[in-house]
């Protein structure tokens, strides 16, 4: 069943849609908007960071082995990770 | 026992804001509207009230400003004109939508091209579809009273809309008039500070101005529409309120001499004042005319306008601004929707007036109102006219 999205009525808006609960961005998730995602290769991994340093979402985190993953729920797919990424360890797939 | 004093119209804006308990004015000068940013300057310069003057760029800054300033739950001020209220465009639907109660006086001035700075209603009938109140006064006394109540009404908690006071450009703005001004201990208990929903405070974080896409913008949209609609039953207890504190009477509608009339002219703003002198005339010669006169343009009055004008065989609305190659005059166009529904309904015939300034005298409505009437006899429809205009 779909999420029940909130507001859900014109008259729940908040006036003005002012938002109260502070650092709320974080609930929208804009991963939604992408079309294709990043796959990473641990194999060709250099773990320089640059995929890290490139990501105007700011999404990749480098995990505790130093590689490197997407969180998806914020990652547009736009593949800047995977053009500038030196060994070529990231691809972009179609999302399903 | 109010003073009554004579006093520039401009002017006269100027003080009514002076005894408002403003916080942050920030209005850019513009003819005609030059002696309101000039005298309110003063009024806080000479200390007469505690409020910030920030002397902005432009008219585009002057809104951002008191916008932002609102947002922090300051009562503002901001006033403009034409190419002014032009160049404002662009946010005055965010201050809408964000609902800030920011007031502003409008100067009504033509729109240039060509370049003209006198008077008609072609400033802010491109800004009719923005979600502000709109009111129009006829004269100084009514400058007065609807500024003082423009900030009750705006910063209502069950309103919250921005309000702007529209009074004609030289025809009003220059007029030195008698105006009798409230007592100020009276206007303090009218108006008590501001009490902001919500503020741009760090202890109490806020998101205004946020994002909404598809998913959400619609039902804002529906939402700011109930708030505009909502805000007439507001306004019309406000001015009971005026009334009994101040004894004078303000309707969305007014209306003289209208009741029993067969012909009924319509008037916005200045020119209702010497409409009623053209009525005089019109029932000394036997001809059963009437005058309506919309004070309150946005919420739009449907109720009241077809009360007042449910026995008249034949309207005549008048326009100060054109809707080029559409239905005429904007206010027309309005009155033609409302009255749509209506199983019996008067001949309608617009009349555009007034533009750029052209003066319209007493012998001029009187010659409206009998052309209508003799068209109206034989039956003929016209859509709009522009009077007077020569060839």
């Amino acid at each position: 069943m779909k999420k029940k999205k909130w507001p859900e009525a014109w008259h729940e808006v908040n006036p003005g849609c002012i938002v109260f609960a502070p650092a709320n961005a974080r609930e929208y998730h804009t991963g939604s908007w992408k079309a294709q995602r990043p796959i990473w290769d641990d194999s060709k991994c250099i773990k320089c960071g640059i995929c890290y340093i490139f990501c105007p979402e700011g999404c990749v985190t480098q995990q505790e082995d130093g590689t490197f993953r997407a969180d998806l729920d914020y990652c547009k797919g736009c593949g800047i990770c995977a053009h500038e990424c030196w060994p070529g360890a990231i691809t972009m797939i179609e999302e399903g | 026992m109010a003073k009554r004093v004579g006093m520039e119209v401009a002017i006269a804006a100027a003080e009514a804001v002076g005894m408002c308990d403003i916080d942050v004015a920030a209005v850019y000068p513009i003819t005609p509207q030059s002696h309101i940013a000039e005298h309110l300057s003063e009024i806080v310069a000479d200390g007469r009230t505690d409020a910030e003057f920030v002397t902005v760029e432009s008219e585009h800054s002057a809104i951002s400003c008191v916008a932002g300033a609102s947002g922090t739950g300051a009562r503002v001020y901001t006033a403009t004109s034409s190419q002014g209220l032009m160049l404002m465009h662009e946010i005055l639907p965010i201050v809408s939508a964000m609902r800030l109660p920011v007031v502003m006086g409008i100067a009504n001035r033509a729109v240039s091209g060509p370049l003209n700075i006198l008077n008609d209603h072609s400033d802010i009938m491109p800004q009719r579809d923005n979600g502000w109140i709109a009111m129009f006064t006829e004269n100084g006394q009514e400058t007065v009273d609807l500024t003082i109540q423009s900030f009750k009404i705006a910063e209502h908690p069950d309103v919250m809309l921005p309000c702007c006071v529209n009074i004609d450009g030289f025809q009003l703005t220059h007029m030195v008039e008698p105006i009798e001004f409230p007592d100020q201990k009276l206007v303090n208990k009218f108006l008590p500070p501001r009490k902001p929903y919500a503020t741009l405070h760090p202890d109490k974080p806020v998101s205004m101005g946020t994002f909404a896409m598809s998913d959400i913008f619609p039902e804002v949209m529906k939402a700011k529409d109930e708030a505009l609609k909502n805000s007439k039953k507001i306004i019309l207890g406000i001015w009971d309120e005026w009334e009994k504190m101040f004894g004078r009477r303000y309707r969305p509608v007014e209306t003289y001499c209208a009741d029993d009339a067969d012909v009924i002219l319509l008037t916005m703003g200045s020119m209702g004042e010497t409409a009623e002198i053209g009525i005089n005339e019109l029932r000394k010669k036997g001809i059963s005319a009437g005058l309506v006169k919309l004070r309150l343009w946005r919420p739009f009055p449907f109720e009241e306008l077809k009360q007042a004008v449910k026995k008249a065989k034949i309207l005549v609305v008048t326009d100060r601004a054109v809707s080029f190659g559409g239905p005429g005059g904007p206010v027309a166009s309005e009155v033609r929707a409302a009255l749509y529904g209506e199983k019996e309904r008067p001949l309608i015939y617009n009349q555009i007036i007034g533009l750029g300034g052209r003066d319209m005298a007493v012998s001029d409505f009187v010659a409206m109102v009998e052309d209508a009437v003799k068209s109206g006899e034989k039956g003929i429809i016209k859509d709009y006219e522009f009077y007077g205009v020569r060839g």
